[in-house]
């Protein structure tokens, strides 16, 4: 099939800077964020959580909390279980796999700091909140697992004391040659431990859940803070046994959601059960310092990778140990993260050996899940880290080590040793025009001169060359990989009588500008004006079908689903327009949205008339169905990956440890590009996290299992002067696998920042003997650096 | 329960509140004025930013009754006639904003910023954004944003 649309030159939508649709609503106040939503008679959640990592719960006594004004009921964990299942994990990664039980609320014993034991429901939130001091719980501590590695020691204290185990899988992937014979044959062997603590999401919006019951006929309404309001609609089905049919979820305005809201909570299914009991509608929304403790956590991990290689540097071998913490319970996606890495350690290298194993360990803290890039960011960290290691043992530059492994334009489609096939990819191109954007050469000569002065400051220069696997994903590759469902992604075209247009999407934004993207998509196929196009998304009765949105899987499958389903629209709307203009389907061209016959030019209909002649069916086809209306769901056949190259400039101080980002340049290469404005935004905040865990942010916990950094005052999200300016730039380079060409940008800026930064802290520091620093890079910790460098050369 | 009047968004209220009642909730919960959200209950990041008397406050950490006699301006108050203000222009045309979550305080103190300073500079600008935090944007846009906002104000009074 051609794409007729390609026609048409100067009003292409496809590659336009467009405004945003989403923004008239977001700049003047008139959203619909979920704690927006009040209905007559709404009753407000709180929940009481554990004060402790670890615990036996001896008794809970509701009963006090009832006598508080306004409070109409609550409930213990064990008065929940009654009508609450396990809350899900979708992705059992191995046969074998230690699955424990996850009560919404605990039930016998609590197992990280935060771990709901009590639920209150009263007329307030303030009401609520306060009778939550009312309950009274008798706790038995129990002994916190805390440290990775300890908990996997024979005597550790349980955290699923039933399951005998603090280890809940061992998952190995070893590919290529035998990675022992092949470190026989290198002439230089890299080691390191590298640590990605923990992280947590921050989406500005906390999370949100109503409920609205329809008691008569059992159907409930659930509006939530979701990024996944299709797969939270099964998955609570599953733990209320509700019908399916019988639940409608509402995703309404969403206020970012980095993975955080990928997920299917307690509280959610909490308040569908007391929603259902009380006959009455319900909400929760929860304070920032309450969604520090109970909303997942992500990274946290230990890794540990080794390279083999030869004198000039060619790689021959790949070794990752990874000790991945799964918190206290397995959520919906825990164990698989670490996974999704696993595909990405050899980066855009060839090698000959690669050998990978994981083991999940169960600890008392917060749950782990996605979190921005998931899985991605911590590989390319550790293999991009290992490479400067390897370039510094070897004398070289950084980026010559890099392109003595690369794979080479003329290379692709290449099979990564890790079993993936990169469709295409140039990363020549990139890197020579970042380097030109970056002064490279002249920042080289600079850090030199500092170095022979001896200056205090000192300049270090880092290099990412990532890449990245997007377009989640190949239902097969789920298969293989133990997951629970499928990675196609639905989208319809319904066309209005009026001639406008609803684009019904299976994909779910909070923030990501889907509404423009798919418009202009749209557009373009259908030849209608972008501005006569709606976009309808997030609420499963309105777009019934979608595995929503995460891991920048919208666009590459959401998106071609739309171009696909716009074809089969302007199809349909052919044999109309043929058997109005009494002409031959094949004599009928099609541009900006008209038909006309060949050769008679004035014989023509706009799509548009053609919803319309089809809505009165007055003068359909016979045999035809009378709607033009198509929809198309998209099974991808490969991942997209985007790729390119980061170069990161900082001055670090060694006297106070201070780093400033004197300049950071980018070059994308994240296929065609649908909207460069919204393309850039993208970007930028990948740009921002993927900084923050270099430099500023991590959940800490003390001896005792208590989240240390329990609000944002004292968890450093960046604000605007913790940033330096970007200059972002791309490369085009079109994914082969999917119509629109797209790879792909949410993450991008996420996986590849963070270790550009560190490298270039540490290059700053190695003329004094440092060859890492543990992030995030604070200045106490570089000061240290520094000083137990000195010591050990004095 | 104690009495106060207030004039939010160009309209006056009485209202019997509890002493305790953040004015955050007070427009929201009471008013129905909910273009304000909260983001924390530490005032760290900003988003619940109001102007009260003229100036910005982050209306999580003022109470109700501290508001008695005053006059209050959310960002729904903003528009005139359907008419956008510069800074929601710019937020707009400089795609300053995803989510949105964080735009409204970000609009509120960016008026703050541009009543003392009507032409700062980008290190102005990022050092007055800095009780306000964003999560998608990585600030960059919301600095130029600002920037355009200003520019486009001296047009206007020039």
């Amino acid at each position: 099939m051609t794409d007729q649309s390609t026609d048409r030159n100067t009003e292409r939508e496809v590659g336009r800077s467009r405004l945003r649709k989403e923004d008239a609503r977001l700049v003047t106040g008139q959203t619909n964020w979920t704690d927006n939503i009040s209905v007559t008679g709404l009753l407000h959640i709180a929940f009481l959580r554990s004060p402790m990592a670890h615990a036996r719960i001896e008794r809970v006594d509701v009963s006090p909390a009832l006598e508080r004004p306004g409070v109409v009921a609550a409930f213990s964990g064990r008065d929940l279980a009654e009508g609450l299942g396990s809350l899900p994990c979708a992705w059992p990664v191995t046969e074998d796999i230690v699955m424990p039980d996850h009560p919404p609320v605990a039930v016998d014993e609590v197992r990280h700091a935060g771990d709901p034991v009590a639920v209150v429901v009263a007329r307030d939130r303030y009401a609520a909140a306060d009778a939550l001091e009312a309950v009274e719980v008798d706790y038995e501590p129990l002994e916190p697992v805390l440290d990775l590695e300890a908990a996997l020691a024979e005597d550790a204290p349980l955290v699923h004391a039933d399951k005998g185990t603090n280890r809940s899988y061992v998952w190995p992937l070893k590919t290529g040659e035998d990675y022992e014979t092949v470190k026989r044959r290198a002439d230089v062997v890299v080691t390191r431990r590298f640590h990605q603590q923990r992280l947590i999401a921050n989406a500005m919006e906390p999370r949100a859940v109503v409920v609205t019951p329809l008691a008569a006929s059992g159907e409930y309404t659930v509006y939530s803070a979701t990024q996944v309001p299709h797969i939270l609609r099964i998955m609570l089905a599953t733990v209320t046994g509700i019908p399916e049919q019988k639940l409608r979820v509402v995703a309404p305005d969403v206020g970012g959601g980095f993975g955080s809201k990928l997920q299917v909570y307690g509280e959610e299914a909490v308040a569908l059960e007391v929603a259902r009991r009380l006959g009455r509608p319900v909400k929760w929304t929860e304070s920032r310092s309450e969604g520090y403790l109970a909303t997942h956590h992500g990274r946290g991990m230990i890794q540990d990778i080794e390279v083999a290689a030869t004198g000039e540097g060619r790689l021959l071998g790949l070794k990752v140990e990874l000790l991945a913490d799964m918190g206290a319970y397995l959520m919906l996606v825990t164990p698989g993260i670490p996974i999704l890495g696993a595909f990405m350690y050899p980066a855009i290298y060839k090698m000959d050996a690669y050998d990978f194993t994981c083991t999940g360990v169960f600890t008392t803290k917060t749950p782990t899940d996605a979190y921005r890039g998931a899985g991605r960011p911590e590989a390319t960290f550790a293999i991009e880290r290992i490479m400067d290691e390897l370039a510094a043992e070897l004398g070289l530059d950084p980026l010559e080590v890099r392109r003595r492994n690369w794979i080479r334009h003329e290379e692709f489609p290449y099979d990564s040793i890790a079993g993936l096939t990169y469709d295409s990819g140039n990363y020549e191109a990139a890197t020579e025009k970042a380097l030109a954007l970056f002064g490279y050469d002249d920042l080289r000569a600079e850090q030199q001169k500092r170095n022979e002065r001896g200056d205090t400051v000192r300049l270090g220069i880092g290099v990412s060359t990532y890449t990245e696997m997007c377009g989640l994903a190949p239902s097969r590759v789920l298969r293989d990989l133990r997951y629970a469902a499928g990675g196609w992604e639905a989208a319809s075209i319904r066309m209005l009588p009026t001639g406008k247009v609803e684009v019904v999407t299976g994909t779910s934004p909070h923030g990501q500008g889907h509404v423009t993207s798919w418009s202009q998509i749209a557009a373009d196929v259908l030849g209608v004006p972008f501005e006569d196009i709606e976009v309808v998304h997030g609420d499963t009765r309105a777009a019934p079908q979608g595995m929503d949105t995460y891991g920048s899987r919208s666009l590459v499958v959401g998106g071609s689903a739309v171009h696909h389903a716009a074809e089969k629209v302007v199809e349909k709307a052919r044999k109309v327009a043929a058997h109005l203009l009494e002409a031959n389907e094949n004599d009928l061209d099609f541009t900006d949205g008209v038909f006309t016959v060949k050769g008679s030019p004035e014989a023509r209909r706009t799509i548009q008339e053609i919803a319309f002649e089809t809505f009165t069916s007055h003068d359909v086809p016979d045999g035809m169905e009378p709607t033009i209306n198509a929809e198309h769901l998209l099974n991808p056949e490969n991942f997209s990956y985007p790729h390119g190259t980061h170069l990161c400039a900082v001055e670090v101080d060694t006297e106070t440890g201070q780093i400033r980002i004197r300049s950071y340049v980018c070059v994308d290469d994240v296929g065609r590009v649908i909207n460069p404005v919204i393309v850039e935004g993208q970007v930028h905040g990948g740009l921002a996290q993927g900084i923050a865990q270099a430099l500023y942010e991590e959940a800490v916990y003390d001896d005792e299992g208590n989240l240390v950094t329990g609000t944002m005052a004292d968890y450093l999200v960046p604000v605007a002067g913790d940033l330096p300016e970007f200059v972002t730039e791309r490369t085009e380079t079109p994914a082969t696998s999917n119509p629109l060409g797209v790879k792909g940008v949410g993450e991008a800026g996420t996986i590849a920042s963070t270790p550009a930064v560190v490298g270039a802290v540490v290059d700053a520091l190695r003329p004094l003997g440092v060859n890492d620093v543990t992030m995030p890079c604070t200045p106490e910790r570089v000061w240290r650096a520094v000083r137990s460098a000195k010591e050990a050369s004095a | 329960m104690t009495r106060i009047s207030v004039k939010v968004d160009g309209t006056a209220y009485e209202d019997e509140v509890e002493p305790r009642l953040l004015l955050v909730h007070y427009l929201r919960d009471r008013l129905g004025l909910t273009g304000t959200p909260v983001g924390c209950d530490t005032s760290s990041c900003g988003a619940c930013t109001v102007e009260l008397d003229g100036t910005s406050v982050k209306s999580c950490s003022v109470l109700a009754v501290q508001a008695d006699g005053g006059e209050v301006t959310t960002v729904q108050g903003l528009a005139r006639d359907g008419e956008w203000t510069p800074l929601q222009r710019a937020f707009h045309e400089q795609h300053a904003l995803q989510c949105g979550y964080c735009t409204p305080g970000m609009i509120m103190a960016a008026r703050d910023l541009l009543r003392e300073n009507p032409d700062p500079d980008a290190d102005e600008v990022r050092e007055a954004l800095e009780g306000n935090m964003c999560r998608c944007t990585g600030y960059q846009n919301i600095v130029r944003a600002v920037l355009a906002a200003a520019a486009a104000s001296e047009e206007v009074t020039a």
